[in-house]
């Protein structure tokens, strides 16, 4: 049986963008305010899921060609780097640091090294979230 | 006097969620029981709006939005469920 979701199609290409946003924004605001990786991740897995939902696992698969098993392993490995990097500046594993720079547009910006720590935490989160999803909906009824 | 109007907001959004947890448990088909929890759903975004006045803090503002991007996500799921019965189609059959 085969309907058409003209509505729900119509609607996902404009929300996709929106809930994108949202968890980029998710993402960088976790150092002062709440969010962080950990959420930024599974905003941003809902998105696609939405996307998988609206149309189906081949042509989404087309769009994205994303191995998000390799996705997840790239989190990880970038997570350990982060604190392995600390281990060069004679400070303990996993220390963190942060400095104020002067970037053109945004004028006086707080930098800090968690950030990157904090990226990985959303590609682990992200490939894992994307790697159950996709597993449970591939397998035969 | 704020508070008091704040809190009485608070016990009508109260009331309306057990209406319609009333609709969840005696609805007699299914379609009843998904459009009564996504009710609930943006019900509990006025109350976390009206939490996050009373206690005068701006944390609570990006939950709104994700409660409101769950509880789309989940009637959009539920209703594909309903329709097709599967939720995410492995390729189209056209």
């Amino acid at each position: 049986m085969k309907f058409t979701d003209v509505f729900l199609q119509t609607a996902t290409k404009t929300l996709v963008f929106i809930i994108m946003t949202f968890s980029i924004y998710i993402l960088f605001a976790g150092h002062h305010n709440p969010g962080g990786g950990f959420i930024g991740g599974l905003i941003t897995a809902s998105a696609l899921v939405l996307l998988y939902i609206a149309f189906d696992l081949q042509s989404v698969r087309d769009i994205i060609p994303f191995n998000f098993n390799k996705l997840a392993a790239a989190g990880v490995i970038i997570s350990v780097l982060t604190g392995t990097a600390s281990l060069l500046f004679n400070v303990p594993f996993l220390s963190q640091t942060f400095t104020y720079v002067y970037l053109p547009l945004l004028g006086k910006t707080e930098l800090a090294s968690a950030v990157i720590f904090d990226l990985g935490v959303y590609m682990t989160v992200l490939g894992t979230t994307m790697t159950i999803i996709t597993s449970i909906s591939e397998d035969e009824k | 006097m704020f508070d008091t109007i704040m809190l009485l907001t608070m016990c009508m959004l109260s009331i309306s969620i057990v209406i319609a947890l009333y609709r969840v448990i005696k609805g007699p088909s299914i379609h009843d029981r998904i459009l009564a929890l996504d009710s609930i759903g943006y019900i509990v975004i006025g109350i976390v709006a009206v939490l996050s006045i009373m206690l005068d803090s701006h944390a609570y503002l990006e939950t709104i939005l994700l409660i409101g991007i769950l509880a789309f996500l989940s009637t959009v799921a539920l209703s594909k469920y309903m329709e097709g019965g599967v939720v995410i189609e492995r390729k189209s059959d056209d």
